[in-house]
């Protein structure tokens, strides 16, 4: 694989990001109707290969918006603010051309899709970001081949592949496959959205080994989550926090365990005094 | 994913709509005592047979189009605007393959149908009708070495005309419904199988159904007896111009099981649909139904059905024979502006008879789908079972899905289940599948797929792909 080492720009660049939530998206006959709801307000981020920063924030911070925001998932508007993703305009792509230049949502909840088997699912999209990326196909050899390899990092086993996708997983078997689709898709930038959460100890420690396993000087990865303990795991080079749609404080990873001990209401007391100044950028 | 963009899917391109020049010999419109003596002398009949016609013609005349019960709409049929016969004019009957018209033989070719034996897929034998008559029939010769009969329905009047007078109309008699009668009175070509005792078919048997003259109707007629101990799996595919006239196509189907025999039937259904507002496409109504009428005999319907403005039919199993065994396996999928009304009857009347219905639903565009079926138990029916699980999937938010189950039960002993489910291709798992670096309409086949995969995976190998492949296309431009 070759792929060009840290380069002066940044990996990604949120500049001035507000975007709200579209009501009813489901029922395009009420398109008129209720008005949209501001969810992000304002984010400042900027995240370089090689780092690991993680978002912390009470529920209904923004955490998720932002993550389904940079995936381009449908039902959220960017009403103002810009994405650059290795310098390109990241909210000008498609869901899926995203995906193939190198940007992985690990779901918080993963969907299930009955009758297609999760290694089927698994090739097809490797092969669609194999294609993008110039790289011949692979054949059904050495694609099990490169799964198995995979497969191992998060101890998954054989029978789950031929399973539907995610139908009847466990929380803990679902966020494992989250983090082999990773492995395989080889991304740029991985988002990890709430992956510690419905985790028991045991689950969340082989989650964080594949993780780790995959941190490199090549790769960024954000890490969201509500919790501190996950960074026990996923030690994170950045932390910030976000509250009401704004990053109203961003430190080192202390920062996460200060936040545990002080709760969230501290960050808000905070947040009142840097809104306003660029203090997410590291 | 957009509304629009699944609307795209829906109305894409259909692939089959052209039509060939061919030289016709045609009846001109209308029905009448006359046109089925001319249809009948046409195929040289005996008079046993003109004289079934014209009962059915009669019993027909004194009956009334279904309108109400049906989840359908269409404006009223006129009878006698539609033409009962159009042939490909042939000077003679063929020796042997080799003098098929060469434009006939392209027709079938452009639609991946090879006629000639040696290109064409090993193990399976193909019937070709073209309009109302049959143009061709493969593996004729090699099928006779097993004492297999495998002709078309006009050929086995005259060559098994003891077998057809026994079983024609024993399954689905002539009065047995408006379109039944009608079929029964101007039928003109289908295909006729006889499997003698013991014997296992060794290779698929198919039809290839096309309509290509218009205003013409295509009414044929299907017969298949599997004898004792005896298997066959047979395969009909069928295919129309596009036009923006309706063409109605009113077949009946029966299948005979005796003793310890199995027959298998797939249809892969893809007539001209009609465009996106409606206009034209085929009016399939359709009357299949076997009779397991040996003991511990199978008879097992699996069907895709993705084409026809209208698909109105209800493939059948009258389990007779005691521990008999019915299956229905069924897609549907409707799109644009397409209805379905489908489903099956299972009728245990046999000790331990055993039933299963799997059925999907697919909808799309302004498409209306129905399921509708009946699991009848009778009271000398000890030990029947029956499950049934009927699912409906619907892409976007202007089609429908209904389904409608009837159960008869007068047997305390019967054990039948029934699971339903309606759910809607969730933007959330199309978005899965774009993160996951997938296409859109990808992943639309992905999933259509998977819902179906129970279905298609009774089908024959070298169909279940070209089945996949029709679900993709019949949505194209379909998804939101």
């Amino acid at each position: 694989m070759t792929r060009e080492s840290a380069s002066e720009r940044p990996m990604l660049e949120i500049h001035d990001l507000h975007a709200a939530a579209r009501p009813a998206a489901a029922e395009p006959a009420d398109s008129s109707g209720r008005a949209d709801i501001p969810i992000l307000k304002g984010i400042d981020l900027v995240l370089r290969a090689g780092e690991v920063h993680a978002i912390m924030g009470p529920n209904g911070s923004g955490k998720s918006t932002l993550a389904n925001v940079l995936a381009g998932k449908p039902g959220y508007e960017v009403t103002s603010g810009r994405v650059l993703f290795e310098g390109r305009d990241l909210l000008a792509m498609a869901p899926e051309e995203r995906a193939r230049e190198g940007i992985f949502l690990a779901f918080q909840y993963p969907v299930e899709i009955p009758g297609v088997s999760n290694m089927y699912f698994l090739k097809q999209a490797a092969n669609a970001v194999r294609a993008h990326r110039g790289l011949e196909e692979l054949d059904a050899m050495e694609f099990l081949q490169l799964a198995r390899e995979k497969m191992k990092l998060v101890e998954i086993p054989e029978a789950l592949m031929s399973r539907a996708i995610n139908e009847g997983f466990s929380g803990g078997e679902k966020k494992r496959n989250e983090v082999l689709q990773m492995a395989v898709l080889d991304p740029k930038l991985a988002v990890l959205d709430e992956t510690d959460s419905g985790l028991d100890i045991d689950a969340l420690r082989i989650v964080a080994n594949g993780v780790n396993s995959l941190r490199s000087p090549l790769r960024a990865m954000l890490v969201i989550t509500h919790y501190q303990r996950l960074l026990e795991y996923i030690v994170p080079d950045r932390v910030h926090v976000l509250s009401d749609g704004r990053i109203v404080k961003s430190g080192g990873r202390e920062l996460a365990r200060e936040l545990e001990a002080k709760g969230y209401a501290w960050t808000r007391a905070a947040g009142a005094t840097e809104r306003g100044r660029d203090g997410a950028c590291p | 994913m957009s509304d629009e963009a699944l609307e795209r899917l829906a109305n894409r391109d259909y692939p089959f709509g052209f039509t060939t020049e061919i030289e016709q010999d045609i009846v001109e419109p209308g029905l009448s005592e006359d046109v089925i003596r001319l249809i009948s002398s046409k195929k040289g009949e005996p008079a046993w047979m003109v004289d079934w016609r014209l009962e059915a013609y009669r019993r027909w005349q004194k009956m009334v189009e279904p309108h109400h019960w049906a989840n359908v709409h269409y404006p009223p049929i006129d009878y006698q605007a539609i033409r009962y016969y159009a042939a490909p004019k042939q000077r003679k009957a063929l020796e042997s393959l080799d003098e098929l018209d060469p434009e006939l033989r392209r027709t079938y070719e452009k639609l991946g149908i090879s006629l000639d034996e040696q290109k064409r897929l090993a193990g399976v034998a193909v019937d070709a009708v073209f309009d109302s008559v049959s143009v061709a029939t493969t593996f004729k010769k090699e099928l006779e070495k097993h004492g297999i009969i495998f002709c078309p329905f006009s050929e086995a009047v005259q060559r098994a005309p003891e077998l057809v007078q026994r079983y024609l109309g024993s399954v689905v008699p002539q009065g047995d419904n408006f379109f039944a009668a009608l079929n029964s009175a101007v039928f003109t070509d289908g295909s006729f199988v006889y499997v003698p005792p013991g014997v296992r078919c060794p290779m698929e048997l198919s039809t290839y159904f096309r309509i290509n003259a218009s205003e013409t109707g295509q009414f044929e007629r299907t017969l298949i007896i599997a004898d004792r101990g005896a298997y066959v799996s047979y395969l009909e595919g069928c295919t129309a111009p596009q036009r923006d006239e309706n063409q109605l196509h009113a077949a009946v189907v029966e299948l005979i099981a005796l003793d310890d025999a199995e027959i298998k039937y797939s249809t892969v259904q893809n007539w001209y649909p009609g465009d996106a507002e409606g206009r034209g496409g085929i009016y399939n109504f359709v009357t299949k139904r076997g009779k397991c009428a040996g003991r511990r005999s199978k008879i097992s319907w699996t069907q895709v059905e993705t084409g026809s403005a209208i698909t109105w039919k209800y493939p059948s199993c009258i389990l007779q024979g005691d521990e008999s065994v019915g299956e229905f396996y069924s897609v549907a999928l409707v799109a644009k502006r397409q209805q379905a009304d489908t489903g099956t009857k299972m009728i245990h009347i046999g000790k331990n008879t055993r039933s299963t219905i799997i059925s999907k639903g697919i909808s799309a565009g302004h498409g209306q789908n129905s399921y509708r079926g009946l699991v009848r138990i009778q009271k000398g029916a000890d030990g029947a079972r029956n499950y049934s699980q009927c699912d409906s999937l619907l892409i976007g938010s202007r089609c429908g899905a209904h389904t409608f189950p009837y159960l008869e039960v007068a047997n305390p002993t019967a054990k039948v289940e029934h699971e339903a489910t309606t759910s809607k291709i969730g933007e959330d798992q199309l978005f899965y599948c774009q993160q996951r670096g997938i296409a859109e309409e990808d992943a639309v086949n992905m999933i259509v797929n998977g819902f179906c995969k129970r279905v298609l995976r009774e089908l024959p190998r070298e169909f279940a792909v070209e089945a996949q492949k029709l679900l993709g296309v019949s949505l194209e431009g379909a998804v939101g």
